[in-house]
C-alpha cells in the first residue's frame, strides 16, 4: 500500500486583466493557442496547435509537425463565463499517466466592468509523488534495488 | 548506495545500473553526493518540491501570456 507524503500545498496565483470576463474565458480556452508558453509542450516535434476542447470531458493537448499528438490531461468542469477545472495528467518526469490527476481549477471574477480577476490552484501536488513512492517501495522494500535493476538483467541477457 | 555496490550480485552490468540512475535522477527521484571517487545515490524526497517549484513559476509566465493576449485582443 503506498503512502502518500503530508500534503503538499497547492500552487495558487492571481492575475487581474483588463478585460470583461467573457471574453477573457474565451481566449483562455478558445485562444488557447494564442497565449500558451510554446516552448512548454512534451512532443518530439515541434507543436503546431495547442488546444482544449471547449466541453465537460474535453481533452486538453497539442498537436505537432510530425502529425503526432501528446496529451497534457482533460476539462473536469466546464462552467463559462466563471470557471474552468482542468485536470493535468504529466508526471515530475514530463511523461503522460491517464491514471494520475491533479486538479487546476481556474475562476473568473469580474471585479468590475472590463476588469477580470483570475484565480488559478493547482492542487494534488502529491500525488507526483505517488509515482516516486511505487519506485522508493521498489527501491527500499522487498526484493530492494534488485526488482527494478532485475528487468535490466533481463534487457541486458537479450542484448 | 554506490554504483558498484547496487550492481554487486546482480546479474547486471554496471553501466546499465548507470543508465536507470541517470533517468532516475534527472527525474528528480534520486539525488547523488560525490564521496571520493564514489557517486553515491539515494531516493530523493524533495522530487514532489521541485515539481511543486517549477509549476509555482511555470503558472507566473502563463498566467501573464494569457494578459498581454486577453487585453490586446481587447484593445486595453
Amino acid at each position: 500500500m503506498t503512502t502518500m507524503a503530508a500534503t503538499v500545498q497547492p500552487v495558487r496565483k492571481q492575475v487581474t486583466i483588463n478585460a470583461p470576463r467573457a471574453h477573457v474565458f474565451n481566449v483562455f480556452v478558445d485562444g488557447y493557442d494564442r497565449w500558451w508558453p510554446r516552448e512548454h509542450h512534451i512532443g518530439k516535434a515541434p507543436p503546431t496547435k495547442f488546444i482544449i476542447e471547449p466541453r465537460q470531458g474535453g481533452r486538453w493537448y497539442t498537436t505537432h509537425e510530425d502529425g503526432s499528438e501528446t496529451n497534457t490531461g482533460y476539462v473536469l468542469a466546464w462552467d463559462p463565463p466563471k470557471r474552468l477545472v482542468l485536470a493535468w495528467q504529466l508526471r515530475a518526469d514530463w511523461s503522460f499517466d491517464p491514471e494520475l490527476v491533479t486538479e487546476v481549477e481556474i475562476t473568473f471574477t469580474e471585479r468590475e466592468p472590463g476588469v477580470t480577476v483570475v484565480d488559478l490552484e493547482h492542487r494534488d501536488l502529491e500525488k507526483f509523488g505517488a509515482a516516486a513512492d511505487e519506485l522508493r517501495k521498489g527501491i527500499d522494500g522487498e526484493g530492494g534495488w534488485g526488482m527494478i535493476l532485475g528487468r535490466f538483467a533481463e534487457e541486458a541477457a537479450r542484448q | 548506495m554506490s554504483v558498484g555496490k547496487l550492481a554487486d550480485g546482480l546479474p547486471v552490468s554496471r553501466p546499465a545500473v548507470s543508465q536507470h540512475l541517470k533517468v532516475l535522477l534527472d527525474a528528480g527521484l534520486v539525488s547523488v553526493r560525490q564521496e571520493g571517487t564514489r557517486r553515491l545515490y539515494q531516493v530523493d524526497p524533495r522530487g514532489v518540491e521541485a515539481m511543486r517549484d517549477y509549476l509555482d513559476r511555470f503558472w507566473d509566465r502563463a498566467l501573464a501570456a494569457l494578459k498581454r493576449a486577453a487585453e490586446t485582443e481587447h484593445g486595453a
